[in-house]
């Protein structure tokens, strides 16, 4: 986990590299740990977290900011919302 | 959710932790019962080791275990281990293959949470939603 400045999220989880459901179990540990109004960034290339973190987003009562394809990866942006 | 876990080979075990995972994110409450070959996992020292894989598949299975090393898939076991740690996750033993083997809570492995009779995790499960048999 690291801070990046060239993208809007305040914390960036990068999952590349790790299988469904790798990506969504990364990001369920690390919202609990963020604020309200934080936005956290997945990066991911398993197939699976395109349709699970937003299933997920619904589920949990927090925003799917965004999907953005990316060289290599997918990024899932998500608001923790409570 | 409720898993019977019958099965005690890698390739079955692989969904068991996976299914779980999923379970767990979606704010699931999951029970999971060892039963005979399932069980036979879960005894001291053999999750860490298992490796055998379903004879249905045996001419894959070599190829399937060579693609999960080379891509550095988490075992079941550490996956499993992962999802008891994000939500609530129960482990059965089957107290009727406990006792067909002579096992006590202490030869299995420290994820397993207690042993329990049919009567009382059929009981159990009554109350979920989904109930698989692995």
């Amino acid at each position: 986990m690291a801070s990046d400045a060239t993208t809007h999220a305040d914390i960036v989880i990068d999952a590349r590299g790790s299988f469904c459901p790798g990506p969504l179990m990364e990001l369920v540990r690390h919202i609990r740990r963020a604020s309200v109004g934080q936005v956290l960034e997945v990066r991911s290339t398993d197939a699976g977290s395109r349709r699970d973190i937003p299933a997920w987003c619904q589920k949990a009562g927090h925003t799917l900011v965004g999907i953005e394809d990316r060289e290599g990866y997918t990024a899932i942006l998500v608001r923790k919302e409570r | 959710m409720s898993l019977v876990v019958f099965s005690g080979t890698v390739d079955k075990l692989m969904p068991v932790a996976i299914l779980t995972s999923g379970a767990v994110a979606m704010g699931m409450e999951v029970e999971i019962f060892l039963t005979f070959w399932g069980l036979d996992a879960f005894r001291k020292g053999r999750p860490e080791t298992l490796t055998r894989m379903s004879r249905d598949y045996e001419d894959l299975a070599p190829a399937m275990a060579a693609l999960m090393r080379e891509k550095e898939v988490p075992s079941w076991y550490t996956t499993l281990r992962a999802a008891k740690e994000i939500g609530p996750v129960t482990i059965h033993a089957c107290a009727m293959t406990m006792d067909l083997q002579g096992l006590t809570k202490d030869d299995l492995d420290d994820i397993v949470d207690d042993v329990v009779g049919a009567a009382e995790f059929v009981d159990r499960a009554r109350e979920g939603k989904i109930t698989l048999f692995i």
